[in-house]
């Protein structure tokens, strides 16, 4: 397989992460003393700077008022403007579902977006695109602040301001030229009727695209305009569309990364860090291209040609491009596809699961950080009893708190993805609406689970998840893995910021070194991927191992 | 708390004029000046000005005449597009592209290229490969009483490279307006 | 000491502990007590589950294997808490031991009934008599004689001083030496028999707390322990969509085996144990959390004489006065300390010969006279056929020659500050009304010390030398001994200062002392070992109370607390990792009834699902005894880096943990096919 996909996107990441995380550091945590900027500041968002709880409450109080505007204007779509094709109304379940998807930055999608929302809809949507990925910034730097012992860890709505009109709006209008160019439509008209070549009559949905996939890509949200995401030609027109959508996934994340060390004032930190990320997503798209190049199984015996799977993939994209891509979407919190998860082979499946389980490497923009500085205080707290010293990290001590609050992240993941594919699993809530039987069908069930709670949002679709039940249950899991993986490690690191610096010696272990950075990927690999061994094997290697 | 909340709202209203009025409407100028036909959803149209089709979607083709794309999973709906979903290890698959396989009529012993027993992921894929394309040329030159070295000359013609890859691309809706503008 | 250590670890196994530990352990299974523990806690509750699925199976083809695995779980609790009875009996032995070998200081009581009595039940108001060369018991006031008194142990000053009765020069420290004469000294503050048997109480384990890190630990295992139940009550609704049925006992054993049971079961015998391996070197901890932090340090206050020096300064030079050959000097210095028995006067006759080839003539029935050194005169020497010649401080000599119509040469005059400035103490040599010279009598930095420091500094851990010594003094013997940093003419404010300084940067400071002026210094430190010999201020102020007296240990204890510490991470670590193993013998074995193909799984080849599952809680349980050892000996460590014992122990716990079960599991499963249990 074709290695040039892959290397061209993480080469061209990796490459431009590193200014870009110099600019997040300018964008979002200035030093003082630009007056004409302060005052603009001060003007659209004004307030002080604040403990972490207080920014805790603000973040949650204008999330609300996220979620609740986008309940009201979802709900109310068939009386509102911008309808032009008439889209009716939603379910109640169904409205809860996609606000709430988009709110916790998910874009799980449980309708499809040109058969069911009006432009104002996805309009609003595109909103939470913004502010939601904004909130994720906005967190991050709060915590940098934290631990780097600042007394105040910022103004959330500064910080959310900053994050949208700095970084988003800007990196958005970039991608969105290209895409436009590339052929993906931008237009308020509606649905054209066009009439083939045989006389057959063909409804081409269109909208104002380019603009909702350049800041789905980057957010990253990842809820697609159309319902098969970036598969659709529209969405993704060209090989050169989908290099640039697939690097606007995990730029972001991965400039975050450099963010977090400048803030803290540990870039070597921070190398480390990125380095070991940079290895797990290295192994995840090498995984992902190797078990994606077998051919598809079904075609065994029907004197097909022999290649890479093909069964929901695109071609225009080459044939590494739907692997790579998978990898990179659930390795961040993107969720966007560019082919369909549920056709891929089984152990490429496992791909994505595994990225979503783990959910660190590079993950949402800011939350990425986030849930791996909870791993980080983990392996800090083994690696620093293995060296004989109270564990401690970034110079303060890590103590029992702190472990209370990383456990309960850790620990709230896992139960979150578990117990309702258990439930699920064991009742005709999901029994009844699985595609393919077996196997695969639990992993139609845990995928979906586990996308909502690694607030992903990439589907094994042949699930029939528009249902009361799908809808409540992932709406729930959502919202609980959005903000409490956010809420604790914020008073983690404020917490860990009040303590006294702890003074550096040949004693301190590093947390700069390789084998800090082995330990590291130890301890999130048994972590994160032993509590989900049984499902893995139930699920993706048992049916890989079916014959 | 009253107060958190009217920042709040007031950083909603902010927000909204950024990302979802400003935004849009500054992607939409970019978009106009720079490719107005692709923004449009880069129609085909006719010289009446009907429209054919789009450059980027699938059609269905079912006569003979044309080249067929490959197999879509919603019957190349482009107002309710989707892929097939189904485990590519199991038998609802085998299944569909042992049909799949029988409709082609290939003739036997000839290889089918895999991409036309297995369904795009959106239902849509504009594109074959031009092992895809070649394979039905014979089928197509017979319905149009051709040569068949005329019509894959023409495919050949119409096919382009995408970096890093060894096969060749062709867009099906544009080699069968050539097909039909063949002398 | 080392030898005591040696003893107690070789008495691992000594049945006289070993027999009511096993009845001990038993006893602890009590819900109640297992509270304390929450991953042995559901242990034992699974072993209570399984028991029960054992007898409703009753007479059912799979009732042996029920009973089978009830058993190894129940062994399972057992060996962890027989772990903890062992840690417990040892702590308790070492105790007892230490309140045997408890060499007291005795004091001659003149009030009430004259005897002689152990210090320790000394009362306030006691007067007791204190000749040269023994210790004085209890702090007090002088109240007859006059003497000098070394009190280097608690201020770090060479020269001994003088104290008599009465005016500001009465008080005096216990733990101090009397060099010279004899002193009468009113008890102001009695030893309090107490304290002592508090501290020792401490090592018997009875008043154990958990110590922060410990607290921290069992909540992150508790946290693992939740997360592998979370994954155990899901996986019979999971199993449930295959149609496959998952036998109770199984699911239970699966739950035991990824529960962190090895880390969970030996825990809290680490803790005492580690208590228990300071007291092995004679140093009583207040608290393990005092162990605990010892790990943590990174400063180290070490007292110059005792500690970085010998306690008593050496010859090291004969400066001759003009007109006086360097051998007529050294051969009266050397008649003049032959009967010197003090280390220092010791050190001119060695001196005289090692450097002149003098051998001390046999002056016994020559009729020389040996006059002592005393507190009134300050000088020492000989009279022999008509000579006379003395040795002391200038002051004491000059005022001799002044007597006998002599004058000191102003080039002595010069030697003697000169030796003073280089840090050395003079002592001018007198024949009668003629000056000799000048002996220079230096510091001694202590064999193999600098070496000890080169590794501290490995360990990340900076020596600070205290001294009451002048600046120019202390930095050449710093330099000489390769502390870090001194502090020169410490006083006990001085010495609060630094450390409030260190810690202010971040910095957990060690000190060592044993002076009631020592007291707020050692309550600042992070780490204070007080010594028993010291004052009952110092000790109630210190963390640690060092036996015997001996304030280079303060290397030992930190040892000791990292030691502790790496223990407790390295067997996490070991724990956690062999799960992974586990999950290979337990997993394929579980589904491979429902799902045939997971049968690629079992890479270890184990006969049977029974056998597979039953061998993997056989090594679990097994391998807690099997660490016991090391549990309460403490991982070996190293004095190096953090980064190099970082590498060390995951190599050896984490792929060790990988490894170790896959050979384990295997074995058993071989033996348990071979003896046909499964």
């Amino acid at each position: 397989m074709s290695m040039v996909v892959p290397g061209a996107v993480l080469i061209l990441a990796v490459g431009l992460s590193w200014p870009l995380g110099w600019y997040l550091r300018w964008a979002l945590d200035p030093p003082p003393g630009c007056a004409w900027r302060e005052r603009w500041e001060q003007r659209l968002a004004p307030g002080d700077e604040e403990t972490w709880p207080r920014y805790g409450l603000a973040l949650l109080v204008f999330n609300a008022v996220m979620l609740g505007a986008v309940v009201v204007l979802l709900a109310c779509q068939q009386w509102l403007p911008l309808n032009p094709d008439g889209k009716g109304p939603l379910t109640a379940s169904l409205v809860f579902h996609t606000a709430v998807s988009f709110v916790t930055n998910t874009n799980l999608q449980h309708y499809s977006g040109e058969v069911m929302l009006s432009y104002l809809s996805q309009l609003a949507l595109q909103w939470l695109q913004f502010v939601s990925a904004a909130t994720g910034l906005a967190a991050l730097t709060a915590i940098a602040r934290a631990l780097a012992g600042r007394q105040t860890v910022g103004c959330f709505r500064r910080d959310l301001l900053r994050a949208t009109v700095l970084v988003l709006l800007p990196l958005a209008l970039l991608l969105a030229a290209p895409l436009a160019w590339q052929g993906v439509p931008m237009t308020w008209q509606g649905a054209v009727e066009a009439r083939t070549l045989e006389g057959v009559t063909q409804t081409i949905a269109r909208g104002p695209v380019a603009a909702f996939v350049a800041i789905k890509q980057l957010g990253p949200n990842g809820g697609g305009f159309f319902g098969p995401n970036s598969c659709h030609p529209f969405e993704n027109p060209t090989w050169l569309s989908n290099v640039l959508s697939c690097l606007a996934i995990v730029l972001l994340a991965m400039a975050s990364t450099w963010m977090f060390g400048r803030i803290t004032g540990r870039p070597r930190h921070a190398t480390a860090l990125f380095a070991v990320m940079l290895a797990f997503m290295l192994a995840k798209v090498g995984v992902a291209t190797a078990t994606e190049a077998p051919p598809t199984r079904a075609l065994a015996g029907l004197n097909a040609t022999v290649g890479p799977n093909l069964e929901g993939k695109e071609l225009r994209f080459g044939a590494a491009a739907g692997p790579t891509w998978a990898a990179v979407t659930t390795a961040t919190s993107n969720g966007s596809v560019n082919c369909m998860h549920d056709s891929l082979n089984p152990l490429t499946g496992l791909v994505p699961l595994t990225g979503m389980w783990l959910n660190m490497v590079f993950g949402g923009v800011g939350v990425g950080m986030i849930n791996l500085v909870v791993y980080i205080v983990t392996a800090a707290f083994l690696a620093g009893m293995m060296v004989g010293r109270t564990p401690e990290y970034l110079g303060r001590k890590v103590e029992t708190r702190e472990m209370q609050l990383a456990i309960g992240v850790l620990l709230l993941h896992p139960a979150l993805i578990l117990l309702p594919a258990a439930l699920f699993c064991a009742t005709p809530l999901g029994r009844a609406t699985v595609a393919n039987p077996g196997s695969h069908g639990l992993t139609e069930i845990v995928y979906e689970f586990t996308s909502a709670a690694a607030n992903n949002g990439s589907g094994f679709e042949g699930l029939g998840d528009n249902t009361l039940p799908w809808n409540v249950a992932t709406g729930l899991v959502m919202l609980l893995a959005r903000y409490l993986p956010i809420l604790l490690p914020l008073a983690m690191a404020g917490s860990l910021g009040q303590k006294r610096l702890v003074a550096e010696t040949a004693g301190t272990f590093r947390t700069d070194t390789l084998t800090f950075g082995l330990l590291l990927a130890a301890t999130i690999l048994i972590i994160g991927a032993l509590l989900f061994l049984p499902v893995a094997v139930l699920g993706p290697v048992a049916e890989h191992l079916a014959r | 708390m009253a107060s958190e909340l009217g920042r709040s709202l007031r950083l909603a209203v902010c927000t909204i004029l950024i990302g979802a009025v400003a935004y849009p409407l500054t992607v939409q100028a970019i978009a106009q000046a720079v490719a107005p036909e692709q923004a449009a959803g880069s129609l085909l149209r006719r010289e009446d000005g009907s429209v054919i089709g789009s450059r980027l979607l699938a059609q269905p083709f079912r006569s003979p005449r044309y080249l067929w794309p490959r197999p879509s999973a919603v019957d190349y709906n482009a107002a309710a597009a989707v892929g097939s979903n189904l485990s590519p290890a199991g038998d609802k698959l085998r299944a569909a592209a042992a049909e799949r396989a029988g409709a082609l009529r290939l003739g036997a012993g000839r290889a089918v290229p895999a991409e036309l027993l297995t369904a795009s992921g959106s239902g849509l894929d504009p594109d074959l490969t031009l092992e895809g394309a070649l394979a039905q040329v014979e089928r197509i030159a017979a319905a149009r009483q051709r040569p068949a070295a005329a019509v894959a000359a023409l495919v050949r013609h119409r096919s382009r490279r995408i970096p890093g890859e060894a096969r060749r691309l062709v867009n099906v809706l544009e080699a069968n307006l050539a097909l039909d503008a063949l002398p | 000491m080392e030898t005591t250590w040696q003893r107690s670890s070789a008495a691992l196994w000594d049945p006289a502990v070993l027999r009511p530990a096993c009845w001990q352990a038993v006893l602890m299974l009590h819900p109640r007590r297992m509270l304390r523990n929450p991953v042995m806690l559901i242990a034992e509750l699974g072993a209570v589950v399984t028991t029960l699925a054992t007898v409703q199976a009753t007479g059912a083809p799979d009732c042996g294997y029920y009973a089978g695995v009830s058993l190894w779980l129940w062994l399972t609790v057992w060996f962890a808490n027989l772990s903890e009875a062992v840690a417990e009996a040892r702590g308790a032995a070492q105790a007892a031991a230490l309140r045997a070998a408890r060499t007291d200081v005795m004091a001659r009581r003149v009030t009430g009934e004259p005897a002689l009595v152990s210090a320790s039940t000394l009362l306030k108001g006691d007067r007791v008599r204190v000749e040269s060369g023994e210790i004085i018991a209890a702090d007090g006031t002088v109240v007859e004689g006059v003497a000098s008194v070394d009190e280097s142990a608690i201020t770090g000053e060479s020269a001994p001083v003088i104290r008599e009765a009465g005016g500001d020069r009465s008080a005096v420290t216990g733990g101090t030496r009397v060099t010279s004469d004899w002193l009468v000294v009113e008890v102001t503050a009695a030893r309090g028999e107490s304290f002592l048997d508090r501290m020792i109480a401490m090592v018997e384990g009875a008043q154990r707390q958990k110590t922060p890190n410990e607290v921290a630990l069992t909540l992150v295992l508790a946290g693992f322990t939740l997360a592998f139940l979370l994954v155990c009550v899901t996986l019979r609704p999971l199993a449930g969509w295959f149609g496959a049925g998952l036998a109770v006992p199984t699911l239970v054993a699966l739950l035991v085996c990824l529960i962190p049971t090895t880390i969970g079961g030996l825990l809290a015998a680490i803790g005492i144990a580690g208590i228990a391996r300071l007291s092995a070197r004679n140093v009583i901890a207040r608290s393990g959390r005092a162990v605990e932090a010892a790990g943590d340090v990174d400063v180290l206050l070490l007292d110059k004489t005792g500690t970085i020096t010998l306690g008593n300064r050496q010859a090291s030079e004969f400066i001759a006065a003009p007109g006086v050959t360097e051998l007529e000097l050294a051969t009266a210095a050397q008649l003049s300390s032959l009967a010197d028995e003090t280390a220092e006067g010791r050190s001119i006759v060695v001196l005289a010969k090692e450097r002149y080839g003098l051998r001390a003539p046999d002056l016994g029935p020559s009729g020389a006279t040996f006059i002592e050194f005393s507190a009134r005169t300050r000088m020492s020497g000989v009279d022999l056929a008509g000579r006379s010649i003395r040795k002391g401080a200038l002051d004491a000599v000059e005022a001799e020659l002044g007597e006998l119509g002599g004058q000191l040469p102003d080039a002595l005059r010069e030697a003697v500050d000169r030796v003073a400035r280089s840090g050395g103490t003079p002592l001018v040599v007198a024949d009668g009304a003629r000056a000799l010279g000048v002996i220079h009598l230096k510091d001694i930095v202590k064999g193999g010390i600098r070496e000890r420091f080169t590794e501290l500094r490995r360990m990340g851990i900076k020596t600070v030398m205290i001294t009451g010594d002048n600046p120019k003094t202390a930095a050449a013997i710093a330099a000489e001994a390769g502390v870090d940093d001194f502090l020169a003419e410490a006083t006990p404010e001085a010495k609060l200062a630094l450390i409030r300084e260190y810690q202010a940067a971040g910095h957990l400071v060690a000190m060592t002392g044993d002076g009631t002026n020592d007291a707020p210094a050692l309550a600042q430190a992070d780490v204070a070992v007080a010594m028993i010999s010291g004052t009952q201020a110092a000790k109630e102020a210190g963390n640690m109370v060092d036996l015997d007296s001996n304030p280079t240990k303060l290397i030992d204890v930190v040892s000791v607390g990292k030691q502790m510490l790496m223990t407790r991470g390295a067997l996490t670590t070991f724990s956690i990792a062999n799960d992974v193993a586990k999950y290979f013998a337990i997993i394929p074995a579980v589904f491979v009834a429902a799902l045939p193909q997971l049968q690629a799984l079992n890479i270890m080849r184990l006969a049977t699902p029974q056998s597979a599952i039953l061998s993997a809680v056989i090594f679990n349980a097994l391998v807690i005894p099997a660490l016991i050892p090391v549990a309460l000996r403490g991982v070996a460590y190293r004095p190096v880096g953090a980064a190099e014992l970082l590498r060390r122990n995951l190599l050896v716990f984490g792929l060790g943990g990988l490894a170790v079960p896959f050979i384990g599991i295997k074995a058993i499963d071989l033996l348990l096919v071979w003896a046909h249990l499964a």
